[in-house]
């Protein structure tokens, strides 16, 4: 309904909008603006804001010290990468919480008993051939570590789909820093720092959970009838997903696998302290221009910029598909 | 072509029992319907036979052979669901075609069957629509081609026409009789309607509370319901239901007249009743009185019966149709 304001009242709001938008936007624009500027207007008193010497040569500079496009296209790969297959994990899992939920499996309890045990002797083989004989004591450790997980997975494997939805989001809730140390041993002694399948592993870790939970809300909006209907059409579990549910949820999966890259393209925590060179993305990038031998405002501007530069272009594209994204099932 | 057979069939979910124990044969080409009140298990029984739930204990047998562990795919049966379910970001076409590119048939094959079901239903013109841009009774129309292309074993209708207007509802109720009449092909249809169960039928399977009541053709159960439940429940308007002395004179505990097989008399009869309510339909007249000895009747009359509510009539049954019923509520011979 429309409801009559004052032009006051209403002139009033716009301008407290865009002062609140301008103020959330200002460190950006401030560190846009920082990367034209020289060291010394940089870090100058009082602040220049515009007029200032303009140059580009923090650009060249960065590009000379350090190669931006390696940054870059690790980046690219890491975030795409992880997430996409991170989606072909997280489409069967959600379908099967969406449309498959277990209830009371007590036929099939004995059938994923045995599944368990067999994935927890997989479990405990690959990790004796990965680790070989560099550390011995893994021989024990692993396959003990392995097997101790047995009655947690089939703890997990027989509860209800809503308890282990729960679980995925519980893993959200422990900061990171609380698992480095276990994380970053576990690294080592399996060659993954700096390696693009390493940090690309744990990117995926990360947002599995957040992609299962977003595509499962999606997919609840889907009529379970024309699912069916693909049964009776003769369709198999995968031509079901394939032809049926993914091309009626593309809308949903879009915007979760939007907000999962721009969520893997920002992530700093891990990538910073699991890469230094070969796999390091952007992030990694920026913050090598605080380095020991000083703070170099401008150039970390423009590494700045220059790291969040392409993910504000996508996101500023696809704004529309986010937002609807992030709205859609509320109306119909 | 098939027959389906169901034996020992029960569901529960969880500790709640839907299907008690179902035995039941439905021969090659017969129209059977599963009727019941909201609640009895119909829908159930249904997506038993289709493979679309478990079942809990007991088989399922599609031309002798035992599917109960085989999966709705490949039971080659066919189904029409309630909502249609149509595949909405799929072309008319495309959503009659998805089964037999799933049976991976030659494209021309394809092509050719498609059109040809599309000309059954008339839905030539529409092939390139989506399914948002039909109406109700032509969506009906595509789920019903997307199941014939496939030439099935057997149809699974599950309350199609609940979701279509009145007048649109007895012409689709024709084309699928006529339908079967043309394929020749096992249907088994889920309906709450009785009306629907008793013109479209060769066999009808009544349910309550996830039992089979009666099995039989629409007259048997229509002249010889076997109990109180599919008295009641088969047949518009109801049976009137008699306990009491009157019944008792006749030997039974209750006694059952359909509202057309009692005479009306404005001069002398056996009950004595005052009209409350006076349906005129033009070609039936129904009268719902209140009687001293029996309670509320209900009557039909053929034609139009110069009667107005608060008249004093005599009600007669006609002897030869007056059911029986004993104290467990089965038929008395």
């Amino acid at each position: 309904m429309a409801r009559r304001q004052s032009m006051s009242r209403r002139l009033g709001v716009t301008a407290l909008a865009w002062a609140v938008g301008l103020l959330i936007f200002f460190p950006i624009l401030w560190t846009f603006l920082t990367s034209f500027k020289t060291e010394l207007d940089a870090f100058a008193y009082p602040p220049k804001f515009l007029f200032f010497h303009w140059t580009l040569e923090n650009y060249v500079e960065v590009q000379d010290r350090s190669n931006y496009l390696l940054f870059a296209y690790n980046s690219i790969v890491l975030s795409i990468g992880a997430n996409v297959i991170g989606l072909v994990i997280a489409v069967p899992a959600a379908w099967s919480m969406a449309f498959a939920p277990t209830v009371v499996p007590e036929r099939a309890l004995t059938r994923r008993l045995y599944i368990v045990i067999l994935a927890a002797i997989a479990v405990a083989a690959v990790l004796l051939w990965l680790v070989g004989d560099a550390r011995s004591d893994w021989r024990v450790y692993g396959p003990v570590a392995a097997v101790a997980t047995l009655p947690i997975i089939y703890w997990i494997m027989t509860r209800r789909t809503t308890d282990v939805m729960m679980w995925m989001l519980s893993t959200k809730m422990m900061p990171g820093v609380g698992v480095l140390v276990p994380i970053f041993l576990w690294f080592r002694d399996l060659h993954l720092l700096d390696s693009r399948f390493g940090i690309g592993l744990m990117l995926l870790l990360m947002n599995l959970p957040l992609l299962i939970w977003m595509l499962y809300t999606y997919f609840k909006e889907i009529p379970v009838d024309i699912l069916e209907a693909a049964r009776m059409d003769g369709a198999s579990l995968m031509n079901e997903i394939i032809h049926v549910l993914t091309p009626m949820a593309v809308p949903g999966i879009a915007s979760t696998m939007l907000l999962a890259v721009i969520l893997s393209w920002n992530e700093a925590f891990w990538t910073l302290n699991l890469t230094t060179h070969d796999a390091a993305p952007l992030t990694a990038f920026i913050a090598s221009y605080s380095a020991p031998e000083g703070l170099f405002w401008a150039k970390l501007s423009a590494a700045s910029t220059l790291a969040i530069a392409p993910i504000l272009v996508l996101g500023w594209f696809s704004q529309k598909q986010l937002v609807r994204g992030l709205t859609f099932g509320a109306v119909k | 072509m098939g027959s389906i057979e169901l034996k020992g069939v029960r569901k529960s979910f969880g500790a709640v029992n839907i299907i008690n124990g179902v035995d039941l044969k439905i021969e090659d080409g017969e129209f059977a319907v599963f009727v019941g009140p909201s609640g009895c298990g119909k829908s159930t029984l249904l997506r038993l036979i289709a493979g679309l739930e478990d079942l809990t204990s007991g088989a399922v047998l599609i031309n002798g052979l035992d599917v109960s562990d085989v999966g709705p795919a490949q039971r080659g049966l066919a189904m029409v669901f309630q909502s249609y379910a149509l595949y909405p970001h799929m072309s008319v076409r495309n959503n009659i075609a998805f089964a037999l590119k799933m049976a991976k048939q030659p494209p021309a094959i394809i092509e050719q069957k498609v059109q040809k079901a599309a000309g059954i239903l008339n839905l030539s013109d529409y092939l390139d629509r989506k399914p948002r841009q039909l109406s109700g009774g032509q969506r009906q129309r595509v789920a019903i081609g997307r199941a014939i292309v496939r030439e099935p074993k057997a149809f699974l209708f599950d309350e199609p026409l609940s979701n279509l207007d009145a007048a649109l509802r007895v012409q689709m109720r024709v084309e699928i009789g006529e339908l079967h009449n043309a394929l020749k092909t096992t249907m088994i249809y889920v309906t709450h309607d009785q009306v629907e169960a008793m013109t479209m039928a060769n066999k009808i399977v009544v349910l309550d509370k996830g039992s089979v009541m009666q099995v039989g053709s629409p007259l048997e159960l229509y002249n010889r319901p076997n109990g109180l439940f599919v008295a009641g429940f088969i047949g518009s308007p109801k049976m009137n239901l008699i306990r009491g002395e009157v019944a008792a004179r006749r030997g039974a505990t209750t006694i059952g007249i359909r509202p057309e097989h009692a005479d009306i008399s404005t001069t002398a009869g056996e009950w004595q009743a005052s009209v409350r309510v006076a349906e005129h339909l033009g070609s039936d007249t129904f009268l719902h009185a209140e009687s001293d000895v029996v309670g509320p009747l209900t009557i039909r009359l053929a034609g139009e019966a110069p009667i107005a509510p608060g008249d004093r009539i005599f009600v007669t049954p006609r002897p030869a149709h007056v059911h029986r019923f004993g104290e467990d509520g089965r038929r008395m011979a």
